[in-house]
């Protein structure tokens, strides 16, 4: 399936190259160095290259271009899902997946790519598999190591590579048993000029910390689990029990993970917890425009909004920007052309206010479009679909776990669009003679 | 310059030479530290591209090194240069072959992996006896690497394919959760013609499927809907009739099918099973699970179910750019042929300011897709904005896109016009040629009462820049010339000032335009149409010239013009068909979906075409499992039993006999047992030793009765039974619980409680889990509700004196069951953990239960009731005595030590025969893990075989050895302060070791 892996970085540097099966020469990155020429911008590079006898799939994180050979068919999503599993494993072993942290545990990089595939086909690709097998690094252990002379690798098979739950390893310990719980909901709008909302929807997730003794059976239910449109899980729950009582069971990994995604559809109705008043204009003449922005609370319960920014990417004639703030900062990136407005938190007395001038580059066309604002925020102790998680039940162990959930709510894909009107002609028909 | 660079090539060279050297000699140190510490630059050396094929013989040496780092690392470095260096490469050979026998499976199966992963093809026949004594391996890892080698060795030989093949058929008969997936793999890779193989495995790959690893479900999805297509009949013809009949078939399919079906289409329940039981994964986190089984759906499920999948793929639009991309490929080729499903959805399609242009053209394409009547003035709405995109080739799509919803939207074809028409005077290049190209092709499309447009077309021209629009427009006034007889010639003049500079496109056109003029207004453009024909003579471009000599033939008239030029006007001015604008995707649905070849839209090595649906379906039995088969028992749909399999039917009616007496008998027991229940434990062993032998004969008796009805191969098994039962009698029971019950469903919920630690002694996961289920309530006894029990072997979650029990409970009547529940009164004396009531259960639907019961290590029925809302149906479960147990893991020491505290009257033992078949050591284990859940005991001596288990409600050790005397009889002794158990236990497993 997979036949060799090359990490590529910004600068066009292969740092690392794997093989499963035979070598394949490096000289295959040619046909990607050329299509991610033609691209432009890493974002544009497209995921499937076929590059003559082979075909590159490539995924890019941070900053890092994933290249993948494959010789024959595969499902492209396969290899795709593995790659990025790659790269969230180096996440989680080095901290961080950035080319000094590849390049300085190479060792480790390596060991774990052999672990995870064997002749290009993945064999161990679960966390705390890997982590028994390999140990991650860390600062005491390389000194205890060095001592000691013992090593990094495990000698003996991963009790969990033989069970039917391969995510979670056994004799776990913990003087502190604890499991929390944080509800994330991200809110992905789209509101037009004149703040009503052409599309709106909520993606959740909770992610779970769970530190437990032994082999906790967790339960945990909803006080509304109908809101739920559509849900992904992570393989430890019992999708059985889902369907028939709409309660989570699992037996839960140890340590962080991810055990639920899900959505909210946009049936039922999105509560938009901000509203933004929003007007910039170009002048025709003297190559300047005017921005006025305001933004307020609405339908939060109670809580406040806080971490509000504002970004806008402006049309690349923008010069600079003039403006007064009435709360918070703003900054404008002439390189990039981002205006930045950080305003912290919102008030319900006081509506923040962004005004004044900005200057246009001399002689060149006004923009025919104005720009859109990307809009940040975040709500503590509030999901804002108005999921409430009831209760969390243990069997299978005696003590008595601490429990918490944290409810966080947050701005997703959150745009405002500024349309201005462009002649409606779409929409007219009995307008639809012409002046020419 | 030259010299510098030469001279640090020199220099980096010289450093490279003086590390290696180092490398050299920190690999031949005697200290472990170094070596490891050479050993890690190498593989860094590896890493980074570099060459390090010279220190190979240095390497190779520490190839049986006891630190497992380095000799882990040894095995990258060799894996990687073993293929440049194969004669030194052999040298290690003989440790990998060591280490494949040894006790740790993870060396085991790490030795096979390197060995098989040393591309050198002198050591094929040692690979491939490896691979084959690994794939009979106890461990499924071992298994697993197996399943792997065999593609590696396939690769280096061909020639080797039907010895692998048939290790394959042997691997896929492994009901091993984690070695599914990759024996799958190997047989896609190896032999993904040979279908027949599939058949016997089909219904146990769909019902392990849950369970197996993500990446296994993939390729196991992507094999099956392969297979699908080729075994069942199309569920696409007559969708209306099927769908009525889909109701029928849920809520009773077993009247149904015994009255001749009139309907045309009935789906096999074999397609039913694998539609069933791959939905759930819709829900995986793993995106690549969620496409193939989308793209099962697509490609196996009636029309009318396919929409279920549309929610997880657009949740999928919500992962990595990566997916997205993928994804919407896939929507934009379903969008095409069924628009229905995504519609609802359409929003999700909006293209954000932020998404890649590859994506958003793609979202552009399935809006496209989308498009009707009655949407389409959002659509184009939404577009409005998109043509104003700062991305100006986005912008460009989005116009060819706005052509293409006015060509197949015929209400919107003048609003579009118009709105391109505007867009003409756009400031944008860009935008304004694509414009034109897309009017052009409208104008096409109607060319009646559109001359104002072209007109406003000739007067942008001397604005435009662009060659392809410039050329469209001239086609245009040409086209239609006589439409705009004042302001073609014009354009002519204007053409034949700046012909010499225009692009090649533009200049073709220019000729076309003359043509098309002289012919219809030679009186105003013959001269300028003989001045560009000049030109053209002598343009650079060899196609200008030819075309120019062309139409000169064609159009002037002299001596030697040829027969043709008499239809010049023919010719030229003939209606032309209008261009269809159609979506880019549209002949993709050639490939299936999500692969590769769908991707790349063309055909991938390797790809493998999906077969069209048979005309006749062919023979459904052939994926019948022969029920003696002892190496698995085939577990069939949760919900129904199979309507060809009359086996299956005439085994049900056995048991049904068979749990009917056990009710009655035991329900006598407890009935005693109440009076006096601390004698229970003393009178059971020879109570239970009567009612075992009098089951036997009973069902002996109303078998032979029974079968003389049934085809003659089943008379020969059922003899074949007879026999054996005559032979064992006391063992019949036993038998028949492994081999003749109808086996039930694997639910993924089953196995999950294995890994508890218990102290000082060790709880393990159990060796074997049978398959087999036994019925506890039957459907006509139980009024449609069906309810089966079987034991998972894993320690009891509500209770540690408790035995597991799973009940699968079936609705097959007709009618909605409510309140399923166990009764409140229940047997005394033993405690049993009730599973919370289930409140509804529908037709057709099943459910799986766990519940717990103490037994009181013993053998006695644990009699109760199962309520129905309305009715009560007196059950009981009856364990076998190796149920009791949990599997424990010793130590050869401890397992000493504490048979030595269990001597005495604690010690039964017993003179054994064995059936030749077990007396390998694998046979041997197996069936005895079979009997009893026990765990194995390491022991250093060949002919010595340990067993380890403690009771379940009281904890006792039950220590069991076999002591092999010659090759087919032995000594079996059993220590437990349990005596009762420990004879019931011994007859039992001496009983199963005659067997065999």
């Amino acid at each position: 399936m997979i036949h060799s892996l090359f990490l590529i970085n910004s600068s066009s540097d292969i740092f690392l190259e794997k093989h499963w099966k035979s070598v394949i020469s490096r000289s295959v990155c040619d046909y990607f160095f050329e299509v991610q020429e033609k691209a432009g911008e890493a974002e544009n590079v497209p995921p499937v290259i076929h590059a003559g006898h082979h075909y590159l799939i490539n995924i890019y994180r941070e900053k890092i271009f994933f290249v993948s050979v494959i010789q024959s068919e595969v499902p492209p999503l396969f290899v795709i899902e593995f790659l990025h599993h790659v790269a969230e494993t180096f996440q989680d072993y080095f901290g961080e997946c950035s080319e000094s942290a590849i390049k300085d545990n190479v060792v480790i990089v390596y060991e774990l790519l052999e672990e995870m595939l064997d002749n290009g086909f993945p064999l161990a690709t679960e966390s705390n598999i890997l982590k028994e097998l390999i140990k991650p690094p860390n600062i005491l252990r390389s000194v205890v190591n060095s001592i000691t002379g013992s090593c990094n690798v495990g000698e003996t098979l991963p009790t969990g590579q033989l069970s039917t739950i391969p995510w979670r390893r056994a004799g776990v310990k913990y003087t502190n048993n604890e499991a929390y719980f944080d509800v994330v909901e991200e809110i992905d709008a789209i509101l037009d000029k004149t703040g009503s909302v052409v599309f709106a929807e909520i993606q959740g997730v909770i992610d779970a910390c769970v530190n437990l003794t032994g082999m906790p059976d967790l339960t945990l239910s909803f006080m509304n689990p109908r809101l739920l449109d559509d849900v992904s899980f992570h393989p430890c729950v019992r999708f059985k029990r889902w369907e028939s009582e709409r309660v989570l069971s699992f037996i839960p990994p140890d340590g962080n993970f991810r055990l639920l995604s899900y959505h909210v559809s946009a049936q039922n109705l999105v509560a938009i917890p901000i509203y933004v008043k929003q007007n910039i204009s170009f002048f025709e003449t003297g190559s300047s425009g005017r921005l006025d922005i305001t933004v307020g609370p609405k339908q939060t319960m109670g809580k406040t909004v806080e971490a509000v920014f504002v970004t806008i990417n402006m049309p690349k004639v923008v010069l600079s920007a003039n403006l007064t703030a009435t709360q918070g900062n703003y900054t404008y990136n002439p390189v990039t052309k981002t205006l930045v407005w950080d305003i912290g938190k919102l008030s319900q007395q006081k509506l923040p206010n962004l005004k004044g001038s900005l200057t246009l580059q001399c002689g060149a066309p006004k923009p025919e479009e104005s720009p859109s604002l990307n809009i940040d925020l975040k709500i503590q102790q509030l999901a804002i679909s108005g999921l409430k998680v009831n209760r969390l039940d243990m069997y299978g162990e005696k003590y008595k776990p601490f429990k918490g959930v944290k409810y966080v709510s947050k701005a997703g894909k959150f745009q405002c669009m500024a349309i201005t009107i462009w002649l409606y002609i779409f929409t007219n028909k009995e307008n639809s003679h012409l002046k020419c | 310059m030259c010299r510098i660079f030469s001279s640090s090539l020199v220099r980096d060279l010289s450093c490279n030479q003086l590390s290696s050297n180092n490398l050299r000699e920190m690999l031949e140190s005697t200290k472990e530290s170094l070596k490891l510490e050479a050993m890690k630059r190498i593989v860094g050396l590896i890493a980074r591209g570099k060459n390090a094929s010279e220190l190979f013989p240095a390497v190779v040496k520490n190839v049986a090194s006891k630190n497992i780092e380095l000799k882990k690392l040894v095995y990258v470095y060799l894996v990687r240069y073993a293929e440049e260096q194969q004669d030194l490469a052999l040298l290690s050979i003989s440790t990998f072959q060591r280490a494949l026998k040894d006790p740790n499976q993870l060396i085991r199966a790490s030795a096979l992996r390197v060995l098989s992963s040393i591309r050198v093809p002198i050591i094929v026949p040692i690979m491939m006896l490896a691979i084959k004594e690994a794939a009979t391996d106890l461990s499924p890892y071992v298994r697993k690497t197996a399943a792997h080698a065999i593609q590696k060795l396939y690769s280096l030989d061909a020639d080797q394919k039907e010895q692998l093949i048939e290790v394959i058929e042997k691997l896929l008969k492994d009901k091993s959760t984690l070695v599914a997936g990759s024996v799958v793999m190997a047989f896609e890779e190896v032999c993904p013609d040979r279908i027949d193989l599939i058949h016997k495995n089909y219904r146990k790959l769909c019902n392990l499927l849950v369970d197996v690893e993500e990446w296994g479900q993939v390729v196991i999805i992507s094999m099956l809907t392969r297979y699908a297509r080729t075994q069942f009949i199309s569920p696409w013809k007559e969708s209306v009739v099927e769908n009525n009949h889909e109701q029928a078939f849920y809520e009773s399919d077993e009247e149904k099918l015994g009255t001749p079906q009139s309907k045309p289409y009935i789906m096999d329940p074999d397609h039913r099973l694998l539609l069933r039981n791959t939905k759930p994964l819709l829900q995986s986190r793993n995106t690549a699970v969620v496409m193939s089984v989308a793209q099962l759906y697509w490609h196996l499920a009636p029309k009318q179910e396919v929409g279920v999948i549309t929610k997880s793929l657009v949740r999928l639009l919500r992962s990595h750019r990566e997916v997205q991309y993928i994804v919407l490929q896939n929507i934009a080729t379903m969008s095409i042929q069924q628009k229905g499903i995504f519609e609802p959805f359409m929003k999700s399609f909006y293209v954000r300011s932020t998404d890649p242009t590859h994506i958003k053209t793609l979202k552009l394409e399935i809006l496209t897709n989308l498009a009707n009547e009655a949407n389409i003035s959002t659509i184009l709405r939404e577009f409005q904005t998109y043509v104003k995109s700062q991305d100006k080739a986005f912008a460009a799509a989005t116009i060819q896109a706005i052509g293409r919803c006015a060509t197949n939207i015929t209400d919107v074809t003048d609003t579009c016009l118009n709105g391109l028409v505007l867009l003409l005077s756009n400031r944008d290049e860009t935008v304004v040629a694509e414009s034109v190209v897309v009017i052009k092709k409208l104008l096409q499309t109607q060319p009646t009462q559109h001359s104002e447009i072209i007109k406003h077309m000739a007067k942008l021209f001397d604005n435009i820049t662009v060659p392809m629009a410039r050329a469209s427009i001239l086609w245009l006034i040409g086209e239609y010339c006589e439409r705009v007889p004042k302001i073609a010639p014009d354009v002519l003049r204007k053409m034949a000032k700046t012909f010499t500079v225009e692009e090649d496109i533009v200049k073709l056109q220019t000729v076309n335009l003359a043509a098309k003029l002289y012919l219809t207004n030679s009186k105003q453009t013959k001269l300028l149409t003989q001045y560009i024909l000049n030109l053209g003579k002598y343009d650079q471009s060899y196609d200008i010239r030819d075309r120019t000599r062309f139409i000169r033939q064609l159009i002037v008239p002299n001596e030697k013009s040829g027969a043709l030029s008499k239809y010049a006007r023919r010719i030229l001015l003939a209606s032309k068909p209008a261009p269809m604008l159609e979506s880019t995707f549209k002949d993709r649905d050639r490939f299936q979906l999500g692969t590769l070849s769908h991707t790349i839209n063309s055909k991938a090595t390797g790809y493998l075409e999906l077969s069209d649906w048979p005309t006749a379906a062919p023979d459904s039995s052939v994926r019948n499992v022969e029920v003696m088969e002892p190496e698995w028992v085939p577990s069939m749909g949760k919900t129904k039993p199979l309507k060809s399999d009359d086996k299956f039917y005439s085994d049900s009616g056995e048991e049904e006999g068979a749990g009917e007496e056990g009710t009655g008998s035991s329900s006598e027991d407890s009935s005693s047992s109440s009076s006096s229940s601390s004698s229970n434990e003393g009178k059971l062993d020879s109570e239970s030793e009567d009612k075992n032998s009098k089951h036997s004969e009973e069902t002996d008796s109303s078998q032979s009765d029974k079968s003389s009805g049934h085809s003659d191969k089943k008379k020969a098994d059922k003899k074949k039974r007879l026999q054996l039962k005559k032979k064992a009698k006391k063992a019949a029971p036993k038998e028949r619980y492994q081999m003749h019950r109808p086996p039930t469903h694997h639910p993924l919920t089953q196995e999950l409680w294995n890994l508890r630690t218990f102290t000082p002694k060790m709880v393990s996961s159990p060796v074997f889990v049978p398959m087999s289920s036994h019925e506890l309530l039957h459907r006509m006894t139980g009024k449609g509700l069906a309810a089966q029990y079987h034991f998972p072997r894993q320690p009891c979650i509500y209770g540690n004196k408790m035995v597991s029990v799973q009940l699968t409970l079936t609705n097959s009547s007709d009618h909605t069951l409510e309140d399923i529940s166990i009764g409140e009164k229940t047997s005394s004396g033993q405690n049993i953990h009730r599973f919370s009531s289930i409140e509804r259960l529908e037709p057709g639907a099943s459910v799986t239960v766990s519940m717990g019961i103490d037994f009181n290590d013993s053998t006695q029925a644990a009699n109760f009731q199962l309520c129905t809302k309305e009715d009560q149906f007196s059950v009981s479960i009856q364990p076998v005595v190796g149920e009791l147990f949990l599997p424990v893991t010793m130590t050869e020491q401890d397992f000493r030590k504490e048979q030595g505290k269990l001597q005495g009257m604690n010690e039964t033992s017993a003179t054994i025969t064995m059936a030749p078949e077990n007396t390998s050591n694998q046979a041997l284990s197996k069936k005895m893990v079979s009997v009893a859940n026990m765990g194995v005991v390491p022991t250093g001596e060949d002919s010595l075989y340990r067993f380890a288990a403690k009771s379940v409600s009281s904890g006792d050790l039950v220590l069991v050895s076999v002591d092999l005397t010659d090759s087919s009889s032995g000594r079996l002794t059993i220590n437990t302060e349990k005596t009762v158990i420990g004879s019931m236990l011994l007859r039992d497993l001496k009983t199963a070791l005659a067997q065999p």
